[in-house]
């Protein structure tokens, strides 16, 4: 295992990874699925609620 | 098991007991270490250090037991009821301290760029010679200013969007008022000629465990917030605080390892050197950016201007990838700080392929907050405050264009070491920090202090405009100077000699550099503005004017 070695590993399963990552983060925010829990959740700022405990 | 009405909301007392007594064991500890430090310290701002280090602690005792002393005399009654609904003391006075920062911060900003128009005002002394006010002006703007308004707004939005008191009792305010101690200490060191010479991770390696020591605290309550939230979703602002918290604590950890030259010294020695050295820096430095002053700022943009405008994120799912893209391609921009360098070239391409794909999470996440205003545009025109934050965004979108662009090598030779990168860097902190800023303790200080609304609109609306006039000033006049140094640094005779004398290209700054003092000057006095109207709102019974309403749109 030299430099090169692990330069280029890293180089090519870098760019496999990332862009393995980025397509499951796509997937989990493009799925129509989640339409809803994204819409409740873009209310939360504007929901005041105090706390009683 | 019999009388438990109080045994449920209130930590048992065997319990509360031992953590009072082991924090103030800490305090303890802390004020022998200053005490040592100040007694035998090798150099003359170790043993200053030291005695500052003592007496925060000493402060820290007093209000501890100042804090707990009602406990003493009668357990029932303090401490369960007192930690109650949100902790909201600690947002207002992080307010007030942000406010206190960005007087300082900027005001020194304002010395320094006097100094460049007036050398005589370096005065002949060492402790404000321009080599060392620098570096107290970068770091009283991003860390003392922009840290704390982060910090602050960070407690105000985890609390209110995970429906949670903020974790902790002490904990935050050992984070609080830590930060502030890791400012007057790197602030004084920085004046007594103490630095380890990487630009903005100027303290040396004591101040750097402080501040470790006050990071970790700061994560723990984040995360404990969170961990105890109601609201089943984590809100996207707290995904980028979070980014912020975590990745600074990483950059800072591994850019500042260092071996001290003794214990009782300030000195030190960095673990890397050469090329790695250079590269550790600006893996660093160009993050602070990409972390520090956006991601933690976009946390402000997420939760602040939506609220502002009283409507929902345009795109909560461009906010997922926004978050997502941004954070994976930030990490790899550093390198274009080292074009034409000993880095290998390949580094260096990489950084610069990195930042020009910025472009796209840089605009996704500046449209997202832009476009939030759809269908309530007149809002810009009749309220103040959304018009600061939405022309913070104008910023952001305009130097996160420019910096991509001057990430590429051949534009990077002309711009490095120039004016230009000084402009570049004012755009985003003055136009986009600043602004989205100024626009969230805006919104803070009448919701903090129980107002209907600020006392003067006007005075917002005068605030902006000379604001923006003193940006526009001091960005087109260091756009003109960098190109013009650039220029002349890179102009050759017809024999292959440089056609100007380093000394000709100063002199040619003259007028540029009064034009950035003055835009300076007039950005300064919006920020005076600003807390004038903030004291009046906190203090004054009423407003000076109606609260401003939006005007009718004509029949139409």
């Amino acid at each position: 295992m030299n430099y090169d070695s692990v330069a280029d590993f890293a180089a090519t399963w870098g760019i496999v990874y990332f862009v393995i990552m980025f397509l499951g983060v796509l997937v989990y925010a493009l799925n129509p699925k989640s339409q809803k829990t994204f819409d409740e959740a873009a209310q939360i700022p504007l929901r005041e609620e105090e706390l009683n405990d | 098991m019999n009388h438990s009405s109080n045994a449920a909301s209130a930590p048992s007392d065997a319990n509360l007991m031992l953590r009072i007594g082991l924090t103030l064991v800490c305090v303890l500890v802390f004020a022998i270490i200053g005490l040592i430090l100040a007694d035998n310290g090798t150099d003359f701002t170790m043993r200053v250090h030291g005695t500052i280090f003592v007496f925060a602690a000493g402060a820290a005792g007093i209000a501890l037991l100042s804090r707990y002393g009602n406990y003493f005399q009668n357990p029932a009654a303090a401490v369960g009821g007192a930690a109650k609904g949100y902790n909201l003391s600690i947002v207002k006075a992080g307010v007030i301290m942000s406010m206190f920062w960005g007087l300082v911060g900027m005001t020194v900003g304002v010395v320094i760029a006097s100094q460049l128009s007036f050398p005589e005002l370096n005065l002949h002394l060492p402790w404000t010679n321009f080599g060392r006010l620098r570096p107290l002006h970068t770091s009283a703007v991003i860390f003392a200013f922009g840290g704390t308004v982060l910090m602050t707004t960070s407690f105000y939005v985890v609390q209110r969007t995970c429906h949670a008191r903020l974790f902790g009792d002490v904990l935050p305010w050992f984070v609080f008022w830590g930060y502030q101690l890791f400012i007057v200490l790197a602030a004084t060191g920085y004046l007594l000629g103490v630095t380890q010479s990487k630009e903005y991770a100027e303290p040396e390696w004591y101040v750097d465990i402080w501040l470790t020591l006050v990071w970790v605290a700061y994560l723990i309550v984040f995360l404990g917030t969170i961990w105890k939230r109601k609201e089943p979703h984590v809100y996207v602002a707290n995904w980028f605080y979070l980014a912020f918290i975590v990745t600074v604590a990483m950059l800072h950890i591994v850019n500042n390892l260092a071996m001290p030259v003794s214990l009782l010294g300030s000195k030190s020695y960095s673990l890397f050197a050469g090329v790695q050295d250079a590269l550790t820096q600006w893996w660093y430095g160009h993050n602070a950016v990409g972390f520090f002053l956006t991601a933690g700022f976009l946390g402000i943009m997420y939760y602040f201007i939506p609220k502002r405008a009283e409507r929902p994120i345009y795109s909560y799912r461009l906010s997922i990838v926004h978050f997502w893209s941004l954070i994976f391609i930030y990490i790899w921009a550093g390198p274009h700080h080292l074009h034409y360098t000993a880095l290998p070239q390949w580094a260096q391409t990489l950084g610069m392929t990195f930042s020009i794909m910025l472009w796209m999470p840089s605009w996704g996440g500046a449209i997202n907050g832009v476009m939030t205003l759809s269908g309530a545009w007149d809002k810009i025109r009749t309220d103040p405050v959304i018009r600061m934050m939405i022309v913070a965004l104008a910023f952001y979108t305009m130097s996160t264009f420019e910096g991509p662009v001057m990430a590429i090598r051949e534009v990077n030779a002309l711009s490095h070491y120039t004016d230009w990168n000084i402009g570049h860097v004012h755009s985003g902190t003055l136009g986009w920090v600043g602004f989205i800023s100024f626009g969230a303790i805006y919104c803070l200080v009448p919701w903090l202090w129980g107002k209907k609304e600020l006392y003067s609109n006007k005075l917002v609306e005068f605030h902006f405009w000379i604001a923006t006039i003193g940006i526009v000033l001091y960005i087109t006049s260091m756009w003109f100077a960098g190109i013009m140094q650039g220029l002349m640094w890179r102009a050759y005779t017809d024999f292959g000699f440089l056609q100007f004398s380093f000394i000709e290209t100063t002199e040619a700054m003259t007028i540029p550099y009064l034009i950035r003092l003055l835009g300076g000057i007039l950005y300064l006095s919006g920020v005076f503005v600003m807390t004038y109207n903030l004291w009046m709102t906190a203090r004054g019974p009423q407003n000076a004017e109606t609260p401003y309403r939006a005007i009718p749109a004509a029949a139409e």
